[in-house]
């Protein structure tokens, strides 16, 4: 069958199959199960009630549990044993306890994978904030900010894949004697350059034209919400600190940032959850090579090209680890916030 | 607030010269593929993006004489011109790759065999020679031109029309089309529920399902790679489409449930509660005024699914494309172009550009719902 008549029958059936579950299985419940009349009707319209939640709820659940809840405790199983090939050709796991952590800790990639991660989570979020910030203030009060805004936040739309390549051109190298036709060899040679450089190989260096590519990605994300908290501002605030005198620099930082200091956070975290889980960008320019490894694409390397699930786990563990503060600490706000 | 104190006009200047730059500066990298994939090979390899918008001298790659002869008094002629376009201007011209600007315009070259070549200031050339030139391989010109901007649009016939090119993107295109439809609109449906269900709907263990929720917006779907793909292997799913819906359904559940959630906890609660005094079900309450009410953050939703599906490449990878290719979505296609075709642009951008074609037309028809769900989606 054509895969686009199988993703049509697909739809059909999911949403076919998730509405008449719904409603099938509400109608047991209300019909069958406990009819809301005879002698214990009262008590029965209360039973379904207390069950109902459970219909509405349960292929979410079912979902989650399977693909997300039930992964985190596999792979930690996974990371601790070592998958052998038997004689019969089935596969078995072996317990072999922390002996793939010691083998990850004694690879050089994967502390070149770890430093450069840490360093992704140091200027990534930071810079995106701060360029999403600048944008977001300096956009509020002009007649075309909008659409300044619409521009700056456009490459959120593109795939990863696609802003690697927008890039690649970007950073694209020529023999010395060509015309250069990346932008910033261009540049690079226009303003007392020697040689063209690849940029992209130059160690150390190579991360920060890589982190570059996020950055860009990102400061539109920053500068929406952002953007949208200045708005809330309330505007007595503001009005106060004009008439006792302040300059527009001490009423962002003394008036605006401590209002907006709780968004910044926010902010700040979700995109350091993206960078932990930065894998297309990596994969795409450089693949790892000259010293740009990161913990993801060392994961994928580890899983899918050297087959080693054991080591794969581990570093998937290395990434649970990192996000888990952030995970706490959102889940208690959460709570907080429902109370 | 223009007139007040606080702010000057020379400071309003200064803004709004930083936000052009700003805006350029964010621009440029995109608009630079979007040229070069309207650009030729010959062109995107000789001269940067940016001077293809104006008239530039550059050098030519060689262009080999052709022509039918014609018998004139005193031996054979061909005359032609080396450029299709009349606007072309030649400053110099050569022979050899050596000496590429050996000769100035109406100048003549002697080559062997006694064959003369001249060329003009319009690229029109004349050669002649006192014996036939047929069969004969005739020289090379070498020309630096100035010639005016020229777009074309082969690029993208030869990507997407033809059907022989290897390299094609017709196929990745209704390959990632058919991940992303289904992935996109069943967990919607999941989510709507069970978004119902914790907002409005009391039941034991509710706070905690919704802190499990949150919690699961940040598991890496890094975790979940080995163990479903051992599960869908086991259950006999392989690699394939269905592998790839369910995966991108769980993992957009989270998102889809939070999202949801917080905007129906927000509806005015007269509605629902007069409904149920009416003697209206939880179903009906759900599907006549819930989720009608609810769209704004339903299209919010649908958005985020569809640009993180249709961009996604992680996934795919994983849970779909299988070693015969057949099933290669957009993004592995470009990242296997970037390996075999490194330097060829024209291939390059024009692929990357298909590609972002139609989350660039989602994201600036519908950007009011993408801005909404990224303010409700942000844990505060």
């Amino acid at each position: 069958m054509h895969p686009a008549l199988q993703g049509l029958l697909t739809v059909i059936i999911g949403v076919g199959g998730c509405i008449s579950y719904f409603y099938f299985s509400n109608q047991f419940l209300d019909k069958v199960l406990f009819p809301a009349k005879g002698p214990n009707a009262g008590r029965n319209i209360n039973r379904a009630n207390m069950i109902r939640p459970w219909l509405f709820l349960f292929p979410a659940l079912a979902a989650l549990g399977l693909y997300l809840a039930y992964p985190v405790v596999e792979t930690l199983r996974l990371s601790l044993t070592e998958r052998m090939t038997l004689a019969d050709g089935t596969t078995d796991y072996n317990f072999v306890g922390l002996d793939n952590y010691t083998q990850m800790m004694a690879e050089p990639k994967f502390w070149e994978a770890l430093t450069n991660n840490l360093m992704w989570l140091l200027i990534v979020p930071a810079m995106s904030t701060i360029f999403g910030l600048l944008v977001a203030q300096l956009t509020d009060r002009i007649r075309w900010g909008n659409i300044a805004k619409a521009l700056i936040f456009m490459p959120m739309a593109i795939s990863f894949v696609g802003a690697a390549v927008i890039w690649k051109l970007v950073y694209d190298a020529r023999p010395p004697e060509a015309d250069q036709i990346g932008v910033l060899n261009a540049l690079y040679l226009f303003f007392g350059g020697d040689d063209p450089q690849q940029w992209l190989t130059i160690p150390f260096w190579n991360n920060f034209f890589l982190m570059t590519v996020l950055i860009w990605i990102q400061t539109g994300f920053a500068m929406v919400i952002l953007s949208a908290a200045l708005r809330g501002i309330p505007e007595e605030t503001i009005e106060a600190a004009i008439v006792d005198g302040a300059n527009p620099f001490q009423i962002f930082f003394k008036i605006k940032m401590p209002q907006i200091a709780g968004t910044i956070v926010v902010v700040w975290t979700t995109i350091t959850i993206v960078v932990l889980k930065v894998f297309d960008i990596v994969f795409a320019m450089t693949n790892g090579q000259w010293e740009t490894q990161v913990l993801a694409n060392y994961m994928y390397d580890k899983l899918f090209r050297a087959s080693d699930w054991g080591v794969g786990s581990a570093a998937a563990m290395v990434i649970m680890l990192l996000v888990t503060p952030i995970l706490v600490w959102n889940v208690r706000n959460a709570r907080k916030e429902m109370q | 607030m223009d007139n007040i104190a606080g702010s000057k006009s020379s400071l309003t200047w200064a803004v709004n010269l930083s936000v052009l730059v700003l805006v350029l500066l964010w621009l440029f990298p995109t608009v630079g593929l979007l040229v070069s994939s309207f650009r030729t090979s010959d062109q995107i390899a000789t001269s940067g993006w940016w001077a293809s918008l104006s008239s530039q001298e550059r050098q030519n790659s060689a262009i080999r004489v052709a022509g039918e002869e014609v018998i004139v008094a005193d031996g054979f002629e061909i005359r032609g011109s080396l450029f299709e376009s009349a606007e072309v201007t030649v400053s110099k011209w050569g022979t050899s790759s050596r000496a590429p600007e050996a000769f100035d315009p109406d100048d003549v070259a002697e080559l062997k065999n006694d064959w003369t070549l001249t060329v003009d200031g319009q690229g029109a050339f004349v050669m002649t020679s006192p014996t036939t030139l047929e069969g004969e391989r005739l020289p090379r010109v070498f020309t630096t031109a100035t010639a005016p901007p020229e777009w074309t649009i082969e690029n993208y016939e030869n990507i997407l029309l033809d059907p022989k090119n290897s390299g094609g993107m017709a196929k990745a295109f209704f390959n990632t089309l058919t991940v992303t439809i289904p992935a996109t609109i069943i967990p919607i449906l999941v989510a709507a529920f069970a978004a119902y269900a914790l907002a409005w709907m009391d039941f034991p263990g509710r706070a905690l399902l919704i802190a499990a929720v949150v919690g699961l917006l940040v598991v890496p779907l890094q975790l979940a790679l080995i163990p479903l793909l051992k599960f869908h292997n086991e259950i006999g799913i392989g690699k394939g489409y269905l592998g790839v819906w369910l995966a991108h359904t769980g993992f957009g559940l989270p998102l889809a449930i939070y999202l949801l959630r917080n905007y129906m906890v927000g509806l005015p609660r007269d509605i629902i509660e007069n409904a149920k005094v009416d003697g209206a079900t939880d179903f009906q309450i759900f599907t006549k005024i819930i989720l009608p009410l609810s769209f704004p953050a339903l299209a919010s939703f649908a958005i985020f699914q569809f640009l993180w599906t249709w961009n996604d490449l992680l996934v795919a990878l994983v849970f779909l494309i299988d070693a015969t290719g057949d099933t290669t979505v957009m993004t592995k296609q470009i990242v296997e172009l970037l390996g075999s075709k490194g330097g060829n642009w024209e291939i390059l951008a024009t692929a990357a550009f298909i590609s972002i074609a139609v989350p660039l037309c989602v994201f600036f028809l519908m950007q009011k719902y993408l801005v909404r769900g990224l303010l409700a989606g942000s844990v505060k």
